[in-house]
């Protein structure tokens, strides 16, 4: 286990080097997008149409942030539970995502995915959504305004704190942890 | 009989709304920091300092300590010595709703159709609210943000008085088991015993709102709870379910009686922003 400086966007090499249970400090660019953007992106990948930002080397956090007050970059913003996004995923991973932000655990097909086009899946500390929004130094909504709070949002980050939960070698750091804390009755 | 305008039960909505949101009872930070002491964990113990973390910074810049600042849950006990004036009392809790999570900067997390549409009705309404008609002249107003994930997490079973106790705690510690890290544990577990299949998902609600540390007012009830807090953090799910031996903060169990042929049980799981609050008109 180390701790990895990492700015997107994210190539092969900088993804094969993160092993599960690294602690990352993520700079740079990454989108927001959760349930219901999820859907409409992965309709226009189906329809082999133009996405509202890149995704070759992208990372998307799974994330609807509390409404900014006047002056401020961005509110409360942790992360939600990342499994609602498993079946849209895969098809992302194989068009060039690189990288997710949630919490709890991916499905065998994430997972698998993530070991045959290099992508990484990372936990950020869900319920400690104030602290987070200070790693985030620029917000803009870019697609889905009518969303609200499930539009995608392009963010700055800054030293983002979060740990590597699946790797490219298919390491899994829920399954370990449980593993090696787990007591039989 | 006692008249009270609606426009208190507003403003008190409104208020409950943006402070439940901003500052986390004592008992749950205790508890947290009772955790934080025990766990095992070098990566649990990091979750669970940053975690508290959280609550100094969300008191200090009056943010929500959680983004998913929750459906209003709204337990109404009205004396029934009340007569409201004004209009209409669930619009008026609905207005509270509206001015808490406008003015506070809540998060507006509620679509009109579950299903096909899925449109945001932009201002967190309508709150779920449940009315009891009590003796006496005051109006206790009970207010839960409630988040998503770890709602998704429970679970409603219809079981038989053969299953018995045991049958009661292996679901439970099952429906922890399967919910690995999805509600952000360290969690606090509601049961609810009894009644009917919508009542005892009421009462697994109702256990949520208990103080921490205070034990079960039924001896043999209360060394349930204690077994079965013991068997839920020995699934080493830990801290965000990245493993540790911090998994629940609490296990609260409300009971009422139910028919011969039944016994309902419902667990409804807390994540550990375990957010509620009252005030008594």
């Amino acid at each position: 286990m180390k701790t990895v400086e990492l700015r997107t966007p994210l190539d092969d090499d900088q993804i094969s080097n993160l092993e599960s249970g690294d602690k990352v400090f993520l700079s740079g660019e990454i989108y927001t997008g959760r349930d219901a953007a999820h859907k409409r992106l992965v309709k226009l990948i189906e329809e082999g149409k133009e996405l509202p930002f890149d995704l070759k080397g992208a990372v998307i956090y799974y994330v609807g942030p509390a409404p900014s007050r006047p002056g401020q970059i961005m509110n409360s913003a942790g992360p939600t539970t990342s499994y609602r996004m498993d079946s849209f995923t895969p098809l992302m991973l194989e068009n060039g995502l690189k990288g997710t932000i949630g919490k709890g655990p991916r499905s065998i097909e994430v997972r698998e995915s993530m070991v045959k086009n290099k992508g990484v899946y990372f936990a950020a500390v869900g319920g400690a959504a104030a602290g987070i929004a200070f790693s985030v130094k620029q917000a803009s909504v870019i697609a889905y305004e009518d969303l609200g709070p499930e539009a995608i949002r392009r963010l700055i980050v800054e030293r983002m704190p979060l740990f590597v939960v699946n790797d490219t070698k298919g390491n899994d750091l829920f399954e370990a942890g449980v593993a090696e804390y787990r007591r039989e009755e | 009989m006692r008249e009270i305008d609606v426009a208190s039960v507003t403003k008190a909505v409104k208020d409950l709304s943006i402070s439940t949101n901003i500052y986390l009872g004592d008992d749950v930070k205790n508890a947290l920091r009772e955790a934080l002491e025990k766990e095992e964990s070098p990566l649990g113990r990091e979750i669970l300092q940053v975690i508290l973390e959280n609550h100094e910074i969300s008191e200090r810049e009056k943010m929500p300590i959680c983004q998913d600042t929750g459906v209003a849950i709204v337990f109404l006990e009205v004396g029934q010595e009340v007569h409201f004036t004004g209009g209409a009392i669930e619009d008026a809790i609905n207005e509270g709703v509206r001015q808490g999570y406008a003015e506070g900067y809540l998060r507006k997390s509620i679509v009109a159709d579950p299903v096909l549409k899925r449109k945001n009705t932009t201002d967190n309404t309508p709150a779920i609210i449940y009315t009891r008609i009590v003796p006496g002249d005051k109006v206790s107003i009970q207010f839960a943000p409630k988040g998503g994930g770890a709602e998704n997490m429970s679970e409603v079973r219809m079981m038989t008085a053969a299953q018995g106790i045991e049958g009661v705690k292996d679901f439970v510690v099952d429906r922890v088991s399967r919910s690995g890290g999805n509600p952000c544990p360290p969690i606090v577990v509601g049961v609810g015993i009894g009644g009917s299949f919508e009542r005892c998902a009421m009462l697994a609600k109702e256990a949520l709102f208990r103080t921490i540390g205070e034990p079960n007012p039924d001896p043999e009830f209360n060394e349930v709870e204690k077994e079965l807090l013991r068997r839920i953090n020995n699934l080493g799910i830990g801290p965000q379910g990245l493993g540790g031996r911090t998994t629940a903060l609490a296990v609260h169990i409300k009971t009422v009686p139910c028919h011969i042929a039944s016994m309902p049980v419902a667990v409804n799981i807390q994540c550990h922003v375990s957010r509620h609050g009252e005030t008594i008109i």
